[in-house]
């Protein structure tokens, strides 16, 4: 751990009533580094991800931010440090197109009226940043792009905003192969920028194509956060399907559910 | 292609590919204003062939003040069903903002612009209380607005003393729909009009083009500014002839009131639609709600305002209504008035299912309907073949509308 994590949470305890889903959840994002994000269906993974975006307040536990320990009551406030959560249903507005989506709600504008030029040369740049090249015009209509592209839009929404961790939920899940290389490639672009990146992935292939450290949740309990260099393939499947491979994982085996 | 703001891209883009991507929209099912306008070529064609009176200079001006009304409340409705609800009160919303505005100025007494803002804030409060049922209580705005169609209707007979009518007798109020504006003063506004539209577009293009962004060509503003001239030319002119029967008792020039009076609408809130940041997120809670709300936008807020502005539109197709009649009974704003509107909306190409739509939409739409009412009228229909035309009407136009929205879902452009 040569750098300070971005983001740090300690202890998180969250219940929905008499279930508790997230029991004494660590978890650490650094700068420059996609942060695979793995567990089974049911494991606590979009829990954690609306504890940080501030959607669900969380029960007990610490948020750290850039070491400083900060209080987020309300989605409003994780984008206001630079927490951005790119979701699996994307948010992107099909009657808009990709300018309109990206400044959503954050237009620009220049006493009354909307400054569409300036918001256009952002966009233009920021897509340019990402090295995106897919898109023919950033005026088309989301309901005309492909999956990919409306995935790439609704990341660089997420980008725009100088945002400093971005949390992306599934990106992959419904895409191509061509696709779904050019997302990873993106995801991969991102962190190399400076970005600290979460990535919420079922796919093995995909999650040690382009994480540099793991975090595997076991029936809402941190198993353990690794780097993908440190292992194999089958240990990050033991752990999610079984909370514990070898040394690594929670201390009683199943006992994690009891 | 790419979306880099490289150099050879500032250049306008050819007109052929302009022209090429509009028919791809078309065929991809995002047919716009293009049924209206077919419609509108069509009915015109055809009423003048079965009656000639249609196309004399005084059923020119006529099919202006028969539409007002329903147009400037289609204008409002355009609002609602951009966020994918519907308003069935406003044609009686209407109605009781014209009673409001009728039995304050004849019988209380009161000048003409007090009770014309009296309906006008009775307008924006029904907004307000079916707009806080619609977004607040999650009631269906179907539900709501049936329920205010039946109450208005009530609320109507009691203003008018159970049905009474109601004259109306103050000059200006009249004026709106029976007066008309001096040819000279017809013309100015069109060069006015003209030449603050090119302008607009002019420098728009030259910022844009500096900015190195994609901008119109100047083909293809010439051609817009020179239809407009064309346009509102023939009609300024027609419009300005003698269209008195006897013009030596009394002459009877010029451009009817209401032209402008929908025309000044029709620029503020497209403006409010296309250039402010509250008629993006217009759009946005009618295309996704929740990508809206994820946005940090209020939903419920937005929801309301689009009822807010319907009622206080259907308080001034009202009033024009009102002034037309030259009185107010409790059938204004009846019958046929909200059908027609919401027709107009949807005709003009404003989807039902919401995020599409445009203000100017209503004003195309409308003029379709105008022209039905009107030409129908000339060759003395009964009431009965017009409900039967107008139920049509409404169903050819919902019809085209989920028809277009299935071609272009399947065509990926939604």
């Amino acid at each position: 751990m040569s750098q300070a994590p971005v983001l740090e949470l300690r202890g998180i305890d969250k219940s929905f009533g008499p279930v508790q889903v997230l029991h004494d959840v660590a978890f650490s994002v650094y700068p420059g580094e996609v942060t695979a994000l793995v567990g089974d269906n049911g494991a606590g993974k979009s829990t954690l991800v609306k504890c940080i975006g501030g959607i669900h307040p969380m029960d007990s536990g610490e948020y750290f931010f850039e070491g400083e320990k900060v209080h987020v009551s309300g989605p409003r406030d994780a984008a206001a440090m630079g927490v951005e959560i790119v979701y699996q249903d994307l948010a992107l507005c099909d009657n808009l197109d990709i300018v309109q989506n990206m400044f959503l709600g954050r237009e620009r504008t220049s006493g009354l009226v909307l400054d569409e030029d300036t918001m256009e040369e952002m966009a233009a740049k920021t897509l340019a940043g990402l090295s995106v090249r897919t898109v023919k015009s950033l005026r088309q209509h989301v309901s005309s792009l492909s999956g990919g592209q409306r995935q790439t839009v609704a990341i660089a929404k997420a980008v725009l905003w100088n945002s400093k961790v971005v949390i992306l939920d599934e990106p992959t899940a419904a895409l191509g192969v061509a696709q779904t290389a050019q997302v990873l490639e993106l995801v991969r672009r991102l962190a190399d920028n400076g970005l600290a990146v979460v990535l919420i992935s079922h796919n093995m292939n995909d999650v040690f194509a382009v994480s540099d450290r793991i975090a595997a949740l076991y029936l809402g309990r941190m198993a353990a956060q690794v780097k993908t260099s440190e292992v194999t393939h089958s240990q990050i499947v033991e752990l999610i399907t079984a909370g514990r491979s070898g040394e690594l994982g929670l201390p009683t085996g199943n006992g994690a559910s009891a | 292609m790419t979306t880099t703001t490289r150099p050879e891209q500032t250049s306008a883009p050819a007109i052929g590919s302009q022209v090429r991507d509009y028919f791809e929209r078309v065929r991809g099912g995002d047919l716009g204003a293009l049924p209206a306008v077919i419609g509108l070529v069509v009915l015109c064609a055809v009423f003048a062939w079965l009656s000639p009176s249609f196309l004399s200079p005084i059923n020119f001006a006529n099919l202006f003040t028969q539409g007002a009304g329903v147009t400037v409340i289609a204008m409002g409705l355009v609002f609602v069903l951009l966020l994918g609800e519907i308003d069935l009160s406003a044609g009686f919303a209407s109605g009781v903002c014209a009673a409001v505005m009728a039995v304050l100025l004849t019988n209380e007494g009161w000048p003409w612009y007090t009770a014309v803002l009296a309906a006008m804030v009775t307008g924006v409060l029904i907004g307000l209380v079916l707009g806080w049922l619609v977004a607040k209580l999650g009631i269906p705005s179907f539900v709501v607005t049936l329920a205010a169609f039946l109450a208005f209707q009530g609320v109507a007979l009691i203003l008018l003393d159970e049905g009474t009518n109601v004259s109306i007798r103050d000059e200006t109020i009249l004026a709106v729909a029976n007066g008309n504006l001096s040819p000279l003063l017809g013309w100015v506004l069109l060069a006015v009009g003209v030449v603050v539209y090119a302008g607009i577009q002019l420098t728009q293009a030259r910022r844009r083009t500096g900015r190195g962004l994609v901008a119109d060509s100047f083909a293809i503003i010439t051609f817009r500014v020179g239809t407009l001239v064309v346009l509102s030319g023939f009609a300024v002119y027609v419009l300005n002839l003698e269209r008195s029967r006897n013009p030596a008792i009394i002459s009877l020039t010029g451009v009817p009131i209401v032209v402008p009076v929908i025309l000044v609408l029709l620029i503020v809130w497209t403006f409010v639609l296309r250039r402010t940041a509250y008629g993006r997120h217009v759009y946005a809670v009618g295309g996704n709600a929740e990508a809206a709300r994820r946005a940090g936008i209020n939903v419920d807020r937005i929801r309301i305002s689009a009822f807010v502005i319907c009622s206080f539109m259907a308080s001034i197709g009202g009033i024009i209504a009102a002034s037309r009649a030259n009185s107010v009974d409790p059938n204004t704003g009846g019958s046929t008035v909200l059908l027609f509107a919401v027709g107009a909306a949807v005709i003009g190409g404003t989807s039902l299912f919401g995020g599409k739509g445009r203000v100017l939409d209503a004003l195309l739409g409308g003029a379709v309907v105008a022209v039905v009412i009107n030409g129908m009228g000339l060759m003395g229909y009964s009431a009965s073949v017009k409900y039967v035309v107008t139920g049509a009407v409404l169903l050819l136009s919902a019809g085209v509308d989920a028809l277009s929205r299935k071609r272009a879902s399947a065509s990926g452009r939604r």
